[in-house]
């Protein structure tokens, strides 16, 4: 019988901006044991008269060692993405437990087609696969389909446009469904059965699906998808992503 | 005490004191599912449970509706911290589905239409605190939440309540299920914050 997983103090070493609601936290976590791409933490916040809470975050990041990347997205008078977004300061300690989940993961030894579909924050998880598919070099072909409101809204924009244009085998497709970028062919509007249908690969094929976001649009993908003759247990989804107040 | 975060303030100190450690209150019915929601009509829809030693009982959604009801207002505790409140269901209590079925099992293996399986002891289905819910605040079950049919045993985290359940398999043995081979905890008790193995 394993020890239970251990709380483990980590630093923030870094906060970069995404988006005006969206933040990437660089943390230094001394023993950090390592994670699989599509896994999540707990993260857990102390005050200073005993008061904690705990929310769980998707790591934006394949393993790296002692350093591990969390994207928190803003919620509204959220009681713990707030602080971690703007007011957490550089060198100062939380706590972290992990990695969780095994279920929702990726490995870039995998042979076959990679279908990823992000609504929202809900790409975090799936950005730390697509970054551990660059860093191994791996050749199995991966599409990204990632449904987002308004060009302001893109996570990680300028390396998904680079990954998309460099990577071989890779392809990105962000759709927007409220304001797309001015010369945009495509209608905005939410993404629809026959559009999956036309940006995934044909059912007949080997195909491995991740589906994660807010639970009304992983519900209708993965509906579109067994629709579309996919097989329900290649479709592996999360609710949420960089959410948790 | 774990180690402070300078600056963190927080709330909900006195906001809900009837919750377990480590988790916060929500408003909303979250959905956690490892795949697609599966389509499950209640003219395809039985319950299954099977005996260490092989004998069988089934229920028809028919069979299920004409058994004794009971309307169970519980809290539901999610590994993923959330928790809610006061929920109202409707089902069958486990106590009347395992009233004459013939058994000295330990464990409970419980089967879902998706495939999912969880695992429990036999004793934490009965006396009261397991029902088979088919309704949910007034409503027929939502297939998102379970519907036709999810098993409820709320005392525990919610992976255990499995949705769109087919059967349970009594055992002498534990056989972890599917969360429970993915590193989550062997039973899941969140009043002793049981969520992943070794807790």
């Amino acid at each position: 019988m394993p020890g239970p997983l251990p709380w483990l103090p980590a630093y923030l070493v870094e906060r970069r901006p995404e988006t005006a609601a969206a933040a990437t936290l660089v943390l230094g976590v001394p023993g950090w044991p390592g994670h699989l791409p599509g896994q999540h933490v707990d993260v857990r916040l102390t005050a200073d008269d005993g008061y904690s809470t705990q929310r769980s975050y998707s790591l934006a990041a394949p393993d790296h060692g002692a350093t591990v990347e969390l994207t928190v997205q803003r919620v509204a008078d959220g009681e713990v993405s707030p602080f971690l977004v703007d007011d957490l300061a550089i060198g100062d300690p939380v706590e972290l437990r992990g990695p969780v989940g095994g279920w929702f993961v990726w490995s870039p030894t995998l042979p076959t087609r990679t279908l990823l579909v992000a609504g929202g924050s809900g790409v975090v998880p799936l950005m730390a696969m697509v970054r551990a598919r660059h860093e191994a070099g791996a050749a199995a072909p991966m599409r990204l389909v990632y449904s987002v409101r308004t060009p302001d809204d893109v996570l990680y924009a300028a390396e998904l446009e680079r990954r998309g244009r460099l990577d071989e085998g890779l392809e990105i497709h962000v759709v927007h469904t409220r304001r797309a970028p001015p010369g945009d062919a495509r209608p905005t509007g939410r993404l629809t059965r026959e559009e999956i249908g036309s940006l995934a690969w044909p059912a007949t094929e080997e195909v491995l699906t991740y589906v994660c976001g807010p639970t009304g649009f992983v519900d209708q993908v993965a509906g579109d998808l067994v629709a579309l003759g996919y097989d329900d247990h290649r479709i592996r989804t999360e609710r949420f992503g960089a959410t948790g107040g | 005490m774990g180690i402070v975060t300078p600056g963190f303030r927080g709330r909900g100190r006195d906001s809900a004191p009837e919750l377990p450690p480590g988790q916060y209150l929500t408003h909303d019915f979250p959905v956690l599912s490892a795949g697609p929601t599966p389509h499950v009509e209640t003219d395809d829809w039985a319950l299954t449970v099977t005996t260490e030693a092989g004998a069988r009982s089934r229920w028809s959604w028919r069979d299920l509706l004409a058994l004794p009801q009971e309307t169970p207002t519980v809290d539901l505790h999610c590994v993923t911290k959330w928790s809610k409140l006061g929920t109202r269901w409707r089902g069958v209590s486990l106590d009347v589905l395992l009233e004459d079925v013939e058994t000295a099992a330990d464990f409970a293996l419980v089967r879902c239409f998706d495939g999912y399986t969880t695992n429990l002891p036999l004793e934490d289905l009965l006396d009261g605190q397991a029902w088979v819910a088919h309704e949910y605040d007034g409503e027929p079950l939502a297939r998102a939440h379970g519907g036709p049919a999810r098993l409820l045993v709320p005392h525990l985290y919610l992976w255990k309540s499995a949705k769109w359940i087919s059967g349970i398999e009594l055992s002498d043995t534990d056989e972890p299920g599917f969360w429970e081979q993915l590193g989550y905890h062997d039973y899941g008790d969140p009043w002793r914050e049981q969520r992943y193995a070794g807790d």
